[in-house]
């Protein structure tokens, strides 16, 4: 069972224009159910692009996007999916415990669900006691991992998330991805992942997507298979291997398809 | 907000709030200069005999202030009662116009720069010609020029505010299938809200002004600007000044009701 597929993807700003931009070229890229696919590349290599294209926030100038079995526009309206930015976005004239509410409230939840439902995400991402503050009274971090509650809150099949962990420090970043990791598994949500780290990429994927620019397009698949994730993942000889080549096919090194592993 | 910021309405909505602090010292430096200003104009007056048609003493105005008490107090109700309608029917058309403008792109585009110029006319010249329009027993010709008055700066602000939505809010609501009416509700209006408050502060201000200074022009005369302008026709200028001291304590209490209001309102922008 697919929950995102892409056949032929292309996308081109501003066509036409003397500031056409090919934001994405030829991309095929199949996610599977309760898979975790990172994407990882180059700034302006189109990673917010193609998770913005499989949202239905923008739509393709060419390939067919499908999302849940449906088209990306009807998988939007049928709210299929959670999406969480760099930027947390909260409202400020909302207090957190509301903010993340809100998905829940435009689905129609019952009060008291939703009520409970934000408080766990909250306790979740440890900011069960400041619920009833203002975004403005958060320190960035703090108000990206609200704006990661708000994403988890309705326990979408599938999330998309745009450098979400950026702004955070090494500890609770590392908590996070352990938490999502944990929600993804349990709740069987697939997920689209774009990040800048190499280690978070392959400590949290299934497969890494490695792109590069100009134009945008994938460039190589790397399959991550490290098991079920524990304390000593991060410290694995299967982890470092993983990490360097990724760290090879973002350079553009060709990898042969049966590299003996790279101690650590 | 990195839009293009059109200079007539450039005011900072931030600014008030922001600048507030948590004691009430932040009055005395103020208050200060206020006391020392006024000692100064008493010593300038009666030391240099500076003729009253030219500038009476404050000591004189007080006395006349004392004195016409329930005057000024009749005549202020009067005129607050005008600039509170007019007021409250310019600002209600205004936000309602500009979340219609707001809800079609290109109205929106062109009606900011027309309403600025518009802004821009002096309105209270329209006071005479309404006046005529309706009979001398009639408060509607000032309530009308106050609500003309206030209209401009608070659709301008409004629009400006209805219109800024932050992209990351327009993705997330479009994630969450919002549309329409949603989102004028959850994000459009409460984003606006500092927009419209700035607008309403220079509104309430605008609106005593206006409400004093129609009746400069006839119409009904039951109002502070009547007595100002009977007063100094009569060479009583003290008195006249005592009613302006009037109007000047009205133009302030509805500016600190518009602060006190945005403060009420918007419980975030306090933290
Ligand atoms: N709305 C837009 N209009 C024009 N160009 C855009 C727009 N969004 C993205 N681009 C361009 O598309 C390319 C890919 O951008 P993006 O997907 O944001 O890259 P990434 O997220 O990988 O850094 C960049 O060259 C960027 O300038
Ligand atoms: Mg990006």
């Amino acid at each position: 069972m697919t929950s995102v597929v892409l056949e032929g993807v292309s996308k081109v700003f501003n066509a036409g224009r003397a500031d056409e931009v090919t934001a994405l070229t030829g991309v095929d890229l199949t996610v599977a159910r309760g898979e975790f696919v990172s994407l990882i590349g180059p700034s302006g290599c189109g990673k917010s692009t193609l998770l913005r294209l499989v949202g239905d926030l923008i739509q393709p100038t060419s390939g067919a996007i499908t999302v849940a079995g449906k088209s990306a526009r009807t998988a939007r309206v049928d709210q299929e999916y959670g999406i969480a930015f760099q930027q947390a976005g909260l409202f400020d004239w909302r207090t957190v415990q509301r903010n993340v509410e809100l998905p829940l409230e435009l689905r129609g939840s019952p009060r008291q669900e939703r009520h409970d439902r934000a408080r766990e995400m909250l306790d979740l991402v440890g900011l069960a006691e400041f619920a009833g503050h203002y975004p403005a009274q958060l320190s960035g971090g703090m108000q990206q991992r609200v704006a990661i509650a708000r994403a988890l809150a309705v326990h979408p099949p599938l999330l998309l998330m745009d450098e979400p962990f950026g702004a955070l420090d090494e500890m609770t970043r590392e908590r996070l991805q352990d938490e999502l990791l944990r929600i993804c598994a349990s709740t069987g949500t697939s997920t689209i992942f774009v990040t800048h780290s190499i280690p978070e990429a392959v400590y949290l994927s299934d497969r890494v997507v490695v792109m590069s620019a100009r134009p945008g397009r994938i460039t190589e698949v790397v399959p991550v298979d490290l098991g079920p994730r524990t304390e000593a993942t991060r410290q694995s000889p299967g982890f470092f291997a993983g990490i360097t080549k990724v760290r090879k096919a973002l350079r553009g090194d060709p990898v042969p398809a049966a590299e003996p592993l790279v101690a650590p | 907000m990195t839009t293009a910021v059109d200079p007539v309405v450039a005011a900072d909505p931030a600014a008030p709030v922001v600048a507030r602090r948590r004691h009430g010292s932040a009055f005395v430096p103020p208050l200060l200069v206020g006391v020392v200003g006024l000692l100064l104009w008493e010593a300038v007056v009666t030391l240099g005999r500076v003729a009253p048609y030219v500038l009476p003493a404050p000591s004189a105005i007080g006395e006349q202030l004392w004195q016409s008490r329930e005057v000024v107090w009749r005549t202020g109700l009067a005129s607050g009662g005008n600039a509170l309608i007019g007021l409250l029917v310019g600002a209600a058309v205004g936000l309602l116009a500009a979340m219609v403008a707001a809800r079609f792109a290109y109205l929106g585009e062109v009606s900011i720069p027309v309403a600025a110029a518009l802004n821009a006319l002096p309105i209270i010249a329209l006071a005479p010609i309404l006046n005529n329009m309706f009979d001398s027993t009639s408060s509607v010709p000032r309530r009308l020029v106050v609500a003309i008055v206030v209209f401009f700066p608070v659709f301008v602000n409004a629009l400006r505010g209805l219109r800024e939505v932050d992209p990351i809010h327009r993705d997330l609501m479009a994630s969450y299938a919002a549309r329409g009416w949603t989102v004028t509700r959850l994000v459009r209006l409460p984003a606006a809200l500092p927009f419209v408050f700035t607008g309403l502060r220079q509104a309430s201000s605008l609106a005593v002004i206006a409400a004093v200074v129609a009746e400069y022009f006839g119409g009904l005369q039951n109002g502070l600007g009547s007595r100002i302008t009977s007063a100094a026709a009569n060479t009583a200028y003290p008195r006249a000044w005592a009613f302006v001291v009037g109007a000047c304590v009205l133009g302030l209490v509805f500016y600190l009701a518009a602060l006190l209001l945005e403060r009420l309102v918007m419980p975030w922008r306090r933290v």
